[in-house]
């Protein structure tokens, strides 16, 4: 996995003596005192970082962390005080005005929490800006930024002004604007952090389905946990202008790095804030694909190679079809069956949003792991006896 | 009225110094010979009898440092020298006056008035069309038509000059933090000054006439445009210009793409204020030998001839009250009004629409 945006000991300090400040934190002293001593806010303190290209990196902290100003020496709307900020090895802290623009132009776009909507710009003008600021011909950047609200679902409000739609309508144009201009790095500062709960789950959603079939590399900046773990596939935590750990949901699950860590788990009733779509895992040795050649030999094949004793039917659009186990497959051979034919019945499946305590005992009692499906019945993932244990321990880990 | 020559003040080709009382007179050659003679007139009177000092019972009674003949030395050196420059300030004032004036009372009032509703109809709608055809015509009928138009071309092309000057200066304010501490306390002091006293220096530097007249009224109409400009720039949120920045915006794309465009209602707030600030104004300005409605109500109130005062008032209050209901709807967002573009309303939107009849068949 190479690494796309690389952060090099970053600092940012708001006030007029920087140096004396990073002097300062670099002797230990912390952000309370150098603010009680000098005056200076430390935003951003030694931050060394690397997200590698195509994941969602999840910035996660309580407010005033430091994730907002991280996020913008990112892209350098904050000028570092010191330290780097590597795109594919290219300074940008260190870059010309010029350079930084073309880098804006091009590579890194961004979507804010207040949606920053332009409101005397309609919903095609707002989201061809990133273009017109380029200088795209009107028709280009019109067949541009049409591509890019057709991906959020808005393609027929084109004419509509921001005042007229509803919030969730308003960052799907705020993400629509940056990605009309393809960007290789999209930064989202508590993009969906405004939204109400429902629509906010929902475009986490598509957030990811647009990722699984596009791959950017984004940086996205979350207080909520719920949000971080359901989006990311890394994660980075803040405290007091510091990261403290960085690792997969899993890691920081399993092994919190410190109290301030813990304390985002602390009173969380895992069984109810975790759903099934949380927990699943994508294993992709054990998904059949339809159009797969040959049909049940190859499907026989693809299990035995990966030692497995069953397998999960997707279509080509990723819906969720059966299960199929290695002896009904070999029935199926024998009798000259289609793969449809061998498909298990009675086997239960899981609806995403199922919380935990809600599936315990359907794949407690379920005779292999239990596929995930989402609405659309689009196949999300398995969930294995032992992972479900494991998510549920956490629990007493994490309770007093 | 005529322009003044004469003795007066250094604008005259040859100012005989020693006439004090003279030179100190705005009218030059207003007051008759009799007052002269008699040297009780109360704009000219000063204290020239037995020499009178202070004492500690009445301190103040004679001035402690004479800044009245410091003054006019100062403003008649200022004149004599530099005489050419003010002449040049003058000259691009003088052609727009002249253009506008021109324009307004060569024509048969019936176009001007025609002209008008179009207009009106076009930032407005039919409502104010009307509503100015019928307040122009009872100009015309109170016989006011020429007074009017003189009145209106010196509004005109006072507000133009304070939208050349006051756009860009706003603009610099809030582009530079120096700037706008630099140019506060002087807007400031430009909107504490009454509108009388504002007469004062531009007599002393442009001497009296139509042109000075405009120029006061320039400089006692700008500040509101420059500081609503300011404003309305300064407003724009924050998370905007972030957002543009993010996009790669230039300063230059900002300013015209994001800044300008959502500063319009309050810019227009300020054209507004510059048009009202701008008639009354020009009104004031009358005592310095400008002429129109205003020359009618200081001549009514001279001569103690109330109607002639009141015709003259109620033409200014009915070229207010149409000038401001055309800037106020100039500001209001053309959505409000139920359509997307300003070329889809009035008669613009009308002539469009034959256009794409046209071109659809
Ligand atoms: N422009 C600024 N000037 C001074 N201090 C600032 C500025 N912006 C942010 N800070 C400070 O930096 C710290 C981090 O802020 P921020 O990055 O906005 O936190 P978060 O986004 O995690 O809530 C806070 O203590 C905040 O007060
Ligand atoms: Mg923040």
């Amino acid at each position: 996995m190479s690494t796309k945006l690389e952060v090099k000991n970053l600092y940012k300090v708001f006030g007029d003596e920087p140096k004396k400040a990073i002097e300062m934190a670099k002797q230990g002293i912390d952000k309370d005192q150098i603010f009680a001593e000098t005056g200076m806010t430390l935003g951003v303190k030694d931050v060394s970082l690397q997200i590698h290209t195509g994941e969602i990196f999840v910035i996660m902290g309580l407010s005033g962390s430091g994730k907002s100003t991280l996020v913008r020496l990112l892209n350098r709307l904050i000028e570092p005080s010191a330290g780097q900020v590597l795109l594919d090895g290219e300074n940008i802290a260190a870059m010309s005005d010029e350079a930084l623009r073309q880098v804006r132009l091009k590579k890194i776009s961004m979507v804010f929490q207040s949606f920053a909507l332009m409101p005397h710009l309609s919903v095609l003008e707002n989201t061809a800006f990133g273009l017109e600021l380029a200088g795209v011909p009107v028709s280009e950047r019109h067949e541009k930024a049409m591509q890019a609200l057709q991906q959020v679902g808005l393609e027929s409000h084109l004419h509509a002004y921001p005042d007229e739609l509803s919030g969730g309508m308003q960052q799907r144009v705020g993400l629509a604007r940056a990605l009309a201009i393809d960007p290789e790095v999209l930064l989202m500062d508590e993009a969906f952090s405004a939204l109400d709960p429902l629509i906010r789950t929902g475009m986490q959603d598509e957030l990811v389905q647009l990722q699984a079939k596009y791959q950017r590399t984004i940086v996205f900046i979350s207080h909520d946990l719920d949000e971080a773990m359901r989006i990311g596939d890394r994660i980075a935590i803040m405290q007091g202008g510091e990261v403290v750990q960085v690792g997969t949901p899993d890691d920081i699950l399993h092994n919190p790095a410190n109290d301030y860590v813990r304390s985002f788990f602390q009173g969380v009733n895992v069984s109810q804030v975790f759903t099934a779509k949380d927990i699943c895992r994508r294993k992709q040795s054990t998904i059949i694909r339809k159009t797969l050649e040959g049909g049940v030999a190859a499907a026989i094949a693809q299990l035995q190679d990966a030692d497995r004793d069953f397998g999960y039917v997707v279509d080509k659009e990723g819906r969720f079809e059966g299960v199929v186990s290695l002896a009904s497959l070999w029935s199926a051979e024998k009798s000259g069956k289609s793969l449809m034919n061998a498909c298990l019945l009675d086997l239960p499946i899981v609806k995403a949003d199922s919380s935990l305590s809600e599936i315990i005992s359907v794949i407690a009692q379920a005779p292999c792991a239990v596929p995930v499906v989402d609405d659309n019945q689009k196949y999300l993932g398995l969930i294995t006896r032992a992972q479900l244990l494991q998510a549920l321990d956490r629990e007493e880990d994490t309770t007093p | 009225m005529t322009t003044t020559t004469e003795t007066t003040d250094p604008w005259s080709s040859a100012a005989p110094p020693e006439d004090r009382s003279m030179a100190s007179d705005p009218w030059g050659n207003a007051p008759s010979g009799q007052e002269q003679a008699s040297g009780s007139s109360w704009l000219t009177s000063s204290a020239e009898q037995a020499p009178i000092t202070n004492s500690w019972t009445d301190p103040f009674l004679v001035e402690w440092f004479d800044l009245r003949s410091l003054v006019n030395t100062g403003v008649k050196h200022l004149v004599e020298n530099f005489r050419g420059f003010f002449d040049i300030a003058k000259q691009p004032v003088d052609w727009m006056l002249e253009i506008f004036t021109l324009a307004l009372t060569s024509v048969h009032p019936f176009v001007v008035i025609a002209l008008f509703a179009l207009v009106c109809w076009q930032v407005s709608g039919w409502r104010l069309a009307l509503g100015g055809i019928v307040s122009l015509v009872f100009l015309g009928a109170m016989s006011v038509w020429d007074e009017s138009m003189i009145t209106l071309a010196l509004v005109l092309t006072s507000v133009f000059f304070c939208l050349l000057i006051g756009i860009p200066t706003g603009i610099l304010m809030s582009r530079s933090e120096g700037v706008a501490r630099a140019l506060r306390p002087i807007l400031d002091a430009m909107q504490t000054t009454p509108a009388f006293v504002y007469l004062v220096p531009i007599v002393m530097l442009f001497g009296i006439g139509r042109v000075p007249g405009v120029i006061v009224t320039i400089i006692f109409a700008m500040p509101p445009l420059i500081r609503l400009t300011h404003l309305g720039i300064k407003q724009v949120p924050a998370d905007l210009i972030e957002a543009s920045r993010a996009f790669g915006a230039s300063r230059r794309q900002i300013l015209y793409r994001v800044q300008l465009p959502l500063a319009v209602p309050t810019i227009m707030a300020g054209v507004n204020q510059t048009l009202m600030l701008s008639l009354s104004m020009v009104v004031i300005a009358s005592m310095i030998a400008v002429p129109g409605l205003g020359l009618m109500v200081l001549r009514g109130i001279g001569r103690l001839d109330v109607g002639l005062a009141t015709v003259g008032g109620l033409g200014i209050v009915i070229l207010a009250i149409l000038l401001d209901r055309m800037t106020q709807s100039l500001g209001r967002d053309a959505r409000e009004r139920g359509t997307r573009h300003w070329y889809e309303s009035g008669p613009i939107g009308w002539i469009y629409r034959q256009f794409k009849t046209q071109s659809k068949t």
